[in-house]
């Protein structure tokens, strides 16, 4: 059993949960993510690993209540143990294979779409600490869907935030502000002394990182999505998880989750995370894809 | 003189009521059928069932025991070479291993060996009998990685060697194929799996689940960090394979891996349990092995008509003769000579139906099996909802990928030799991990060969 050992509410609805898991804390590498369950008949959920601490042998997620399984998760309390916590799984980043010089010459751009934060709040971390400039996006349709704020501003060297609503940063979206940023690095391109963007990241719902890798195309910024597909076992055992990345099938949760955003097949992608929404659902075309909608 | 009768006949439950639960097709026999059955064993002087057995069990010593009604005897010589008897009773093709060597079935119908090993496995459950001796312990610790039934086997014969034996098993249930492939109508999980793996823990064995080694430890972790000696790879082949047609990533297409895991171990036949799972009104299923029947018979008990696609004839099906004869009795429709060249999507992008092309048998491959050949305009389409890929599987190239030294051939399958000696001393493999996808008998046939070796690794090392 992996005890809970802290549990803290972010928002209204979302949650943070700082578990006992020496083993994993011990191998985590930003980029990764795990599996829970919640108890003896639940479903097997990936997560995204959003801290981990070798030494404490902890390692964090964050978790939003979307439906039942969430709902279950965010039930338990401190003190409580999820039957199952299982990973790292997947594969790092790539920028861990990095020589820290070579990173600490690097400037990084990341955009985070809701709970996408959390997932990117390590990857900003370890950049950080390997003295690269990171800036920061933090978008999510209202102010109660904002999180880490702090925690982020104090590893990056600029944050930007915005809402759909205007209830907290910029009224907006990530790819106005992305573009803007892009638009202001390539104007400065000349200027001797200014540090261009190398490499950006994009976290978040399906439907984000579409758009985001729509508006980065243009300036030919080398782009990474981290794809939340389906998965069972997230070991490579299922298929679930298929994605079409450059024309080839691709195993998300071993062959990812991090994938070349240029190459996605994001319609394909989206479609495959609706497989198992209900019928009546599908009937009525709502779009329940992204993790920031109910 | 022996009992010239016929083989005694298992009752089954009736195929019109099974084809809609999960509960066991077979009911196996009871004190009375078993020791009138094992009265035809001939108990040769020099038995072939034994050498045919992957494991080699006592067969003749045994099945005496059954006659003469000494079922704890029988179970105490079974135990000597498996700790799965109930399971292996089961899922074994005793057709083609000890039954297919059987003496009496040159004239007549063989003893039938496997559903008395499974008479005596779950008649040691229901009476508690479990046989725990062991050596003394010797303090030395040999790390299993998977628990399926190579690493079952393996983990028990080091256990009784004195070993100090810990499992790694990446799924939240041990047990590997027995846990997330085979049926519950095979092969029931809480009385049958869970009794076993309960058993090889009761030799001391312990069994750590959520591990992935590979990311969350790695072989050489365990070795340098951890002070386990040796390590056997009993990791399986896990892989599924897809064919490469259009329309393979359409919504309604699954993995047999995929839909056997969410209902097998993940219970989505059991209302109980949160996990969702998809047959809509018509499932095919393409491929013709134990695993395609197991996916078929499982759609049609979650309330599918199911079409089993193979490309070969019936002659050819690698399935057992008994999965099919059940399939069929069940009510599943077999296609033979088809062969999909495309799935089909409606415009939201799930399944509408299957482009199949016929075949015709040509020359034999490599593997003697006449290969099948696409006769031209033949193609035709099925309607379905649901299409489950069965084409086999390979090894996971994680724990290759992740121990430096470790050699491995095209197919991903790690190489060992006979003893499951790998390419880096102190680390052993056997099973589908080396082999590709084959039956749980041989994986523990593998795993025994491996607990030799282990042990002899060790005390040269020492």
């Amino acid at each position: 059993m992996y005890k809970i050992l802290v549990k803290r509410d972010l928002t209204p609805i979302i949650t943070l949960m700082e578990v006992d898991a020496p083993r994993m804390a011990k191998a985590a590498k930003p980029g990764q993510f795990l599996i829970v369950r919640a108890h003896d008949k639940g479903e097997r959920i990936p997560l995204t690993i959003c801290d981990y601490d070798a030494k404490k042998g902890t390692v964090t997620i964050v978790t939003q209540v979307v439906g039942a399984s969430s709902r279950q998760i965010c039930h338990l309390n401190e003190g409580d143990s999820f039957t199952d916590f299982v990973g790292p799984l997947g594969l790092p980043s790539e920028f861990i294979h990095l020589s820290d010089e070579a990173v600490s010459k690097m400037r990084f751009l990341f955009i985070a779409g809701g709970l996408g934060t959390a997932p990117v709040y390590p990857q900003v971390k370890y950049l950080h600490s390997k003295g690269a400039s990171v800036d920061v996006i933090i978008g999510a349709k209202t102010k109660d869907l904002i999180i880490f704020e702090n925690e982020m501003r104090a590893v990056c060297d600029n944050l930007f935030i915005c809402t759909d609503d205007g209830t907290e940063g910029r009224k907006g979206l990530v790819t106005e502000i992305m573009k803007e940023l892009l638009e202001e690095d390539k104007a400065k391109g000349s200027v001797p002394g200014h540090k261009k963007y190398d490499h950006a990241v994009a976290i978040g719902p399906m439907i984000m990182m579409k758009f985001v890798t729509i508006a980065a195309k243009p300036f030919e910024i080398p782009l990474i999505v981290s794809l939340n597909t389906l998965m069972v076992d997230g070991t490579g055992m299922c298929g679930a998880c298929r994605v079409t990345v450059g024309g080839k099938v691709k195993f998300a949760c071993v062959e990812g989750p991090e994938f070349d955003a240029y190459s996605v097949d994001f319609e394909e992608a989206m479609r495959r995370q609706t497989m198992y929404k209900s019928i009546e659902i599908e009937a009525d075309h709502k779009c329940n894809i992204g993790l920031d909608k109910k | 003189m022996r009992n010239k009768i016929p083989r005694v006949p298992v009752r089954e439950q009736d195929p019109a009521i099974r084809a809609k639960n999960f509960e066991e097709v077979s009911y196996g026999y009871n004190e009375a059928e078993a020791v009138l059955e094992a009265s035809r064993c001939l108990s040769c002087k020099n038995p072939l069932c034994v050498p045919s057995c992957p494991v080699s069990i006592q067969i003749p010593q045994f099945i005496r025991e059954i006659e003469l009604g000494n079922f704890k005897e029988a179970s105490a010589i079974i135990a000597k070479d498996s700790s799965l008897p109930s399971v292996c009773g089961r899922v074994c093709p005793q057709e083609s291993q000890c039954e297919g060597t059987c003496i009496l079935g040159i004239k007549g119908e063989a003893v039938a060996i496997g559903k008395l090993e499974r008479f005596i496995g779950d008649w040691s459950r229901e009476n508690n009998i479990r046989f725990t001796d062991k050596a003394p312990a010797n303090g030395k610790k040999v790390a299993i990685v998977g628990s399926g039934p190579a690493g079952l086997a393996c983990a028990t014969d080091l256990a009784r060697l004195g070993y100090n034996v810990t499992i790694f098993e990446v799924l939240h249930e041990p047990g590997g194929v027995l846990q997330y492939g085979i049926p519950e109508f095979r092969l029931p999980k809480e009385s049958v799996v869970k009794t076993e793996i309960d058993n090889v823990r009761a030799l001391g064995v312990k069994i750590e689940t959520n591990v992935v080694v590979g990311r969350t430890v790695t072989i050489d972790s365990l070795m340098d960090e951890e002070g386990f000696l040796a390590v056997f790879v009993g990791s399986g082949a896990g892989l599924p394979k897809f064919m490469s047609i259009p329309g393979e990533n359409l919504n309604g297409v699954v993995s047999a891996n995929e839909f056997l895991t969410r209902n097998n171990l993940m219970r989505a036949y059991d209302p109980e349990h949160d996990t969702p799972i998809y047959v809509g009104k018509r499932v095919v299923v393409v491929g013709g092995g134990n695993v395609a029947m197991d996916a078929a018979r499982t759609a049609l008990r979650l309330g599918a008509d199911v079409t089993v696609a193979y490309r070969r004839t019936e002659k050819e099906l690698p399935a057992r003769v008994e999965e099919v004869h059940h399939a069929k009795q069940e009510g599943i429709i077999f296609r033979m000579l088809t062969n999909p060249v495309a799935i089909l999507g409606d415009e939201r992008g799930w399944v509408r139906g299957i482009r199949c092309i016929s075949m015709e048998l040509g020359e034999p491959d490599s593997s003697g099996r006449r290969s099948p050949v696409p006769i031209p305009d033949s193609d035709f389409e099925i309607e379905t909802d649901v299409v489950i890929m069965s084409l086999g599987t390979s090894p996971n190239p994680l724990i290759a990928s992740t121990t430096p030294g470790l050699d491995t051939n095209k197919w991903n399958c790690i190489v060992a030799n006979d003893e499951g000696q790998t390419s880096r001393p102190g680390i052993f493999a056997g099973g589908d991990a080396v082999t590709g996808a084959a039956t749980v008998i041989l994986a523990m046939g593998a795993g025994r060969k491996a607990a030799t070796a282990i042990d002899r690794y060790i005390k040269d090392f020492s």
